[in-house]
């Protein structure tokens, strides 16, 4: 789990980075308590796909299908961070409490919408949980997250994709968070497509190596939501850190389409870990009410 | 005091009495940026950057959307902007419009001239210019830039100075010149105001009457009460700047003025070439020679 220092590890497998104490890295409770906004975020992406295909939402949307324990994770663990996320961010927003409907409202390109129809899907924002948008520009939020937490040393939540990652600006940002000592939480959602151009086509390099490199703490795992808690609770008090999740977009880049099956599903994963613990009819219990509760937005 | 002294003293009040930032690069080096920069240390709020360009205008960007910093972000040269455009300009400028959040960044962008060659050389205030959600100002002289400063503090915007390094020396402000009845009304910008009122001497010993007109405030564009009255009066009007001709500050505002007042206005910049080190390869702000000769030429 150790990154190397100049070189990408290939393996992406569901169980990349996994070690044994992380399996008591998150409560039985705490386990459902990710899972139940896990589900409202997976469903709730759902709905936007019902209504980008219904021609009700008429620009473009990045849904966070396959991705959407990330953000429930994280917010268990860093409730209040300031967050500075790109496009894909719905779930960011949801986990960390912004009001379901003001982004569905967004989404329908009304004024009563979180951006008041400015932001659309990508730039969405939310004053009240301290989610700052985005403007477009991939990886913008890296240095602008690390000024906000140098100003007010209030720790900041900024979440990249493998390719943003490569922007320079991203480098030179965490370069200078491990210089200043900056309270900085990188979040790399490690997807291994920059639309559908493979991570080792473009890049020989690991992020999170990069970052090791620059003297800033980093792992680099799978999306195991236990292993996601386990090392969110180490990087808690030791800002900087960085985080390069492998995980799987179920959907395309932009838009509802979907190429097949992924690589892993981790919902189901996720769903039968649980299963295993004789949670079943919480499971269930959890879907049927996040199923209920998205659907209640786009009336 | 000179200007250079009010940008010290302005700053040195906004660091420790408001516990504002500075940021940028080799801003604690010698000679403190034209003596403009107070030597105060980190602790105080002078922070130096890295030289990654992008990432620096960011972390300021970042700086300016934490609540009360204000920080002042210094480009030592304007051509800089190049770099640092894209967080400035794509994020601190629409920040306001997009999301209702303030991002109060002050870019000291500083135009300097003679020998520097292709990149670093003169004004370049028109990028700015182009953004909606920035205003712009161009203040020369002491009183200008305490009156810009202090419309920055009492406003949410980003503000860009647009500075040169010509004005660090100046002690006294320069008023405009109106005649009721003048040959030319020479309208100037930046650095361009100290050789427009060279070439005036030099027109008016030939018996070329001119009337001066200062302009400070480029974005909202604000005309001096002396303008349209001075335009009205004269046979012709040259609008004079620091910046290129060609789809600069000065065509534009020429545009303007001859749609408002129906004289000829007519527009002189940087010529459209790169400027070399050599010195007649330079390409400075016009000369007094060539405004005299430009506004000959006309008349």
């Amino acid at each position: 789990m150790t990154p190397p220092l100049n070189s990408r590890p290939i393996e992406r497998t569901q169980a990349f980075g996994w070690i044994e104490e992380a399996s008591h890295a998150l409560s039985e409770a705490e386990a459902m308590t990710v899972f139940r906004q896990t589900c409202f975020n997976r469903y709730f992406e759902f709905e936007c796909s019902r209504a980008a295909n219904s021609k009700r939402i008429k620009a473009p949307i990045y849904l966070s299908v396959g991705q959407e324990h990330i953000p429930a994770t994280l917010a268990l663990i860093f409730p209040g961070i300031k967050i500075f996320a790109q496009h894909r961010a719905h779930s960011y927003y949801l986990s960390f409490g912004g009001d379901p409907q003001q982004l569905a409202d967004e989404l329908l390109h009304k004024e009563t919408g979180c951006a008041r129809g400015m932001g659309g899907s990508p730039s969405i924002h939310s004053p009240e949980i301290g989610m700052f948008g985005h403007s477009g520009h991939m990886g913008d939020q890296v240095p602008i997250a690390a000024g906000y937490a140098l100003a007010s040393k209030i720790p900041s939540l900024a979440v990249v994709g493998d390719a943003s990652a490569e922007e320079d600006y991203v480098l030179g940002a965490i370069g200078y968070a491990a210089t200043k000592g900056i309270p900085l939480l990188l979040v790399c959602e490690d997807n291994d497509l920059s639309i559908l151009t493979k991570t080792a086509t473009r890049r020989s390099w690991s992020l999170a190596g990069v970052a090791k490199s620059f003297g800033i703490e980093s792992i680099d795992i799978s999306d195991d939501p236990w292993l996601i808690a386990f090392h969110a609770r180490r990087a808690h008090g030791s800002l900087p850190f960085l985080m390069n999740i492998r995980t799987c977009r179920q959907l395309w880049h932009a838009g509802t389409g979907c190429d097949g099956e992924p690589e892993w599903n981790r919902f189901e994963i996720f769903k039968s870990q649980l299963i295993a613990r004789g949670l079943a009819e919480d499971v269930a219990v959890t879907i049927e009410q996040a199923k209920e509760k998205a659907a209640s937005y786009w009336i | 005091m000179t200007t250079a002294d009010v940008i010290r003293e302005c700053t040195r009040e906004h660091l420790l009495s408001r516990k504002g930032l500075l940021f940028g690069q080799c801003v604690t080096a010698v000679g403190w940026i034209g003596g403009t920069v107070p030597e105060l240390t980190e602790a105080d709020g002078v922070i130096e950057l890295s030289m990654a360009d992008v990432a620096g205008a960011g972390i300021a960007v970042g700086a300016a959307l934490a609540p009360g910093i204000r920080p002042i972000f210094v480009i030592r040269y304007q051509g800089f902007m190049w770099y640092n455009a894209a967080p400035i300009l794509n994020y601190a400028a629409k920040s306001l419009e997009m999301w209702g959040v303030p991002c109060p960044l002050a870019v000291r962008s500083i135009a300097m001239e003679g020998g520097i060659g292709p990149v670093a050389s003169a004004c370049h205030h028109f990028m700015p210019l182009h953004m909606p959600g920035i205003r712009v100002v161009a203040p020369m002289t002491p009183g200008e830039w305490r009156t810009a400063w202090n419309e920055y503090l009492a406003g949410n915007e980003p503000v860009y100075f647009s500075e040169h390094r010509r004005s660090f020396a100046l002690t006294s402000e320069l008023p405009n010149i109106f005649k009721n009845k003048a040959n030319v009304t020479l309208i100037a910008i930046s650095a361009s105001r100290l050789t427009a009122m060279e070439a005036a001497a030099v027109l008016e010993a030939e018996g070329i009457s001119c009337n001066i007109i200062h302009l400070v405030n480029l974005k909202p564009l604000v005309f001096p009460d002396e303008l349209i009255p001075a335009l009205n009066a004269s046979e012709i009007a040259l609008v004079i700047d620091s910046d290129f001709t060609y789809c600069g500050a000065s065509e534009s505002i020429a545009y303007r003025l001859m749609i408002e007042t129906g004289k000829r206005v007519h527009a002189l910049g940087l010529e459209d070439r790169t400027a070399g080190f050599a010195p007649p390869l330079d390409n400075p702000t016009p000369t007094p020679e060539r405004i005299a000769q430009r506004v000959r030429d006309l008349l």
